[in-house]
């Protein structure tokens, strides 16, 4: 069976499908009354999550070496102290509560006391603590404990994905996606991008799919269920040939971009969270051109602390190793919705109450993340950039605020570093008050989707609308020229950090208009520095 | 009872792989054992007690055991010990 979608990245994929299941996780508080069977639940769930982590030992034992693999042992033996069973056992029998709840609470409990110990790698562990509890409380709900059961890599099929789904899939057990809903632009195709798998949007999938072999083609944008073998083999060779072009793609690794006939400009890297540092370096980027810190907020049910944040900064700062990691302030909103910020509805939120607004509304907020951008900066070299700006007030106010968090940390006699401020430019508004701009800051970062978004007046979100989005309308192209030459006149560098840095076949025409920098998503870096390199070539 | 002192030489102190290898040893004998870092004793069968001791190189721990075969106890945590951290 043949399924026509759209596809949001190239490449093939074979394996087994599973439908994601959103199963409701949400732990609820029940009163029960029976507790000698709600203690038997748990303890054929604790069973069950033993069993589950001896396979997982196995595998990895296997795949990554005795070293690697002692964590299982050690969640196998974390899942069997007989003070987390005590605990657990003890709220159920006291309180007369559920299972998932007595576990979720206990997990928690023990979490905390990691995360208060005075040592990184001691704090760390509340993360093991948390992925037990949350594997016993998927066990007792049916879901699996990142919403992927399987332990061999997937294609995951969905309706769609929430970014606070994605963000807590364990991404390396997917091999594609392929969604009903979503558009070439939603976060399930950035997600696929960044990952380098093929995926399909607009992809109407039967329900009895589930567990069945499949091919993703992202060539053709189709998804083809139960293949006879004569498909299999054909793809299966197809698969190969890709793994060779990709190997060969590596080859580039620690080559300079650096076009045929001498023009230099540098090549970043997009990411969505700490995890992601290891496939920009992987991919040989020469810096981070978009540290998107909206993971920080969305699948919590809370603000992230500032040490929370620190920590994750510092983390990525230190591990950058002195390469640039340009941290991109809060933007939630619009596409991106968090509980506890208590938005409200908007009728029409991409021009909504998002991103900087809600930073410059909310300062509490932005100082705690400026504080902990700044606190990070000692240990590596960040630089920031604010989104969705409109005017020079908002700048100059940012600005205020920044000095605010400045003198507050030297009061307290905190290290931190000077570091570069940037602004990116997506609304129409920023492009035409550019000149002005670049004489408050040090950097542009053109975000090609929302300026595109705005400027041709396309909700991005919107999939009928994908035949009138126009990626390379002359408008926009003319506004990248103009936002440049003003960057430039004004002393900032310029760079673009949309999708569109990553369209090879505009890669010379942005090295013309004198681009200082493209930030792309990891997978795509290499080939970018392989188009770069061939430009000017006779 | 018996118990002995030992000073952690390993830089990372007893971090989780070690501490998930003490308390197999431990558990393997009947006597009661607990492990005691500045006068808090927590239970040496009991992994997330041992973690949350916290215990760093060049910290001082003090492990005791009570009842059953605790020469033995002794005798092979010590060993362990001295091999390990």
């Amino acid at each position: 069976m043949e399924i026509k979608g759209k596809s949001v990245f190239k490449g093939i994929a074979i394996g087994k499908i599973e439908i994601y299941n959103k199963g409701n996780k949400t732990v609820v508080r029940r009163s029960i009354e029976d507790s000698a069977a709600e203690v038997e639940r748990f303890e054929q769930a604790k069973q069950e999550a033993g069993t589950q982590l001896a396979a997982l030992y196995e595998k990895a034992l296997k795949e990554v070496g005795e070293v690697n693999a002692a964590i299982f042992e050690v969640h196998q033996m974390m899942l069997e102290d007989q003070d987390f069973i005590d605990a657990i056992i003890g709220i159920i029998e006291n309180q007369k509560v559920n299972a998932e709840y007595a576990v979720a609470q206990t997990g928690d409990n023990f979490a905390e006391m990691f995360a208060a110990m005075d040592d990184d790698y001691m704090r760390a562990r509340s993360a093991d603590i948390k992925d037990i509890s949350e594997r016993l409380v998927g066990i007792l709900c049916g879901v699996g404990a990142d919403g992927i059961r399987s332990e061999e890599p997937i294609i995951l099929l969905a309706d769609d994905l929430a970014p606070s789904e994605t963000v807590q899939l364990d991404k390396s057990k997917v091999l594609s996606f392929v969604t009903r809903h979503g558009s070439a632009n939603s976060h399930t195709a950035i997600l696929a991008r960044t990952m380098n798998i093929p995926a399909l949007v607009s992809a109407d999938y039967p329900d009895d799919a589930e567990g069945k072999t499949a091919i993703v083609d992202g060539y053709e944008g189709i998804l083809i269920i139960d293949p006879p073998v004569s498909v299999l083999e054909e793809y299966t060779s197809r698969l190969n040939k890709d793994l060779e072009e990709k190997a060969l793609l590596q080859e580039l690794k620690g080559k300079e971009n650096v076009t045929a006939d001498g023009r230099k400009i540098n090549l970043y890297a997009n990411i969505g969270g700490v995890s992601d540092v290891a496939s920009v370096l992987a991919n040989d980027a020469s810096g981070i051109g978009l540290f998107r810190s909206e993971f920080l907020y969305l699948g919590t049910d809370d603000y992230p602390t500032e040490e929370q944040q620190f920590l994750a900064y510092r983390n990525v700062a230190e591990t950058m190793a002195g390469k640039k990691v340009i941290i991109r302030t809060l933007d939630i909103g619009a596409d991106k919705q968090v509980d506890y910020f208590n938005l409200g509805n908007e009728d029409n939120p991409a021009m909504g109450y998002r991103a900087i607004r809600i930073c410059l509304d909310r300062p509490e907020i932005f100082k705690t993340q400026l504080r902990a951008i700044y606190r990070a900066s000692y240990y590596g070299n960040l630089a920031i950039m604010f989104p969705m700006i409109i005017s020079m007030s908002e700048v100059k106010r940012i600005k205020e605020i920044v000095e605010e968090v400045k003198a507050s940390l030297r009061e307290e006699e905190i290290p931190f570093k000077e570091i570069e401020l940037g602004v990116m430019i997506e609304t129409p508004a920023a492009v035409m008050i550019s000149e002005e701009l670049a004489k408050e800051v040090d950097f542009f970062s053109i975000g090609t989707n929302d300026l595109t978004q705005y400027t041709l007046a396309i909700d991005r979100q919107n999939a009928k609308l994908d035949s009138f989005y126009d990626s390379h309308h002359p408008a926009i192209l003319k506004m990248l020229k103009m936002v440049v030459d003003n960057g430039h006149k004004g002393g900032c560098w310029v760079g673009i950090c949309g999708e569109l840095g990553a369209d090879l076949t505009l890669t010379e025409e942005f090295v013309n208009m004198g681009f200082d920098e493209l930030s792309v998503s990891p997978s795509m870096v290499l080939r970018v520095r392989d188009k770069i390199r061939k430009i000017g070539a006779k | 009872m018996k118990e002995f002192a030992y000073t952690i030489k390993d830089e990372l102190g007893i971090h989780a792989r070690p501490a998930g290898l003490f308390v197999k040893e431990a558990a393997k004998f009947p006597c009661n054992v607990t492990i005691a870092k500045d006068g808090k004793a927590v239970d040496a069968k009991r992994i997330l007690g041992v973690m949350g001791l916290g215990v760093k190189c060049g910290q001082e721990i003090v492990i005791a055991a009570d009842g059953d075969q605790e020469e033995e106890a002794i005798a092979t945590l010590s060993k362990f010990l001295e091999e390990n951290l």
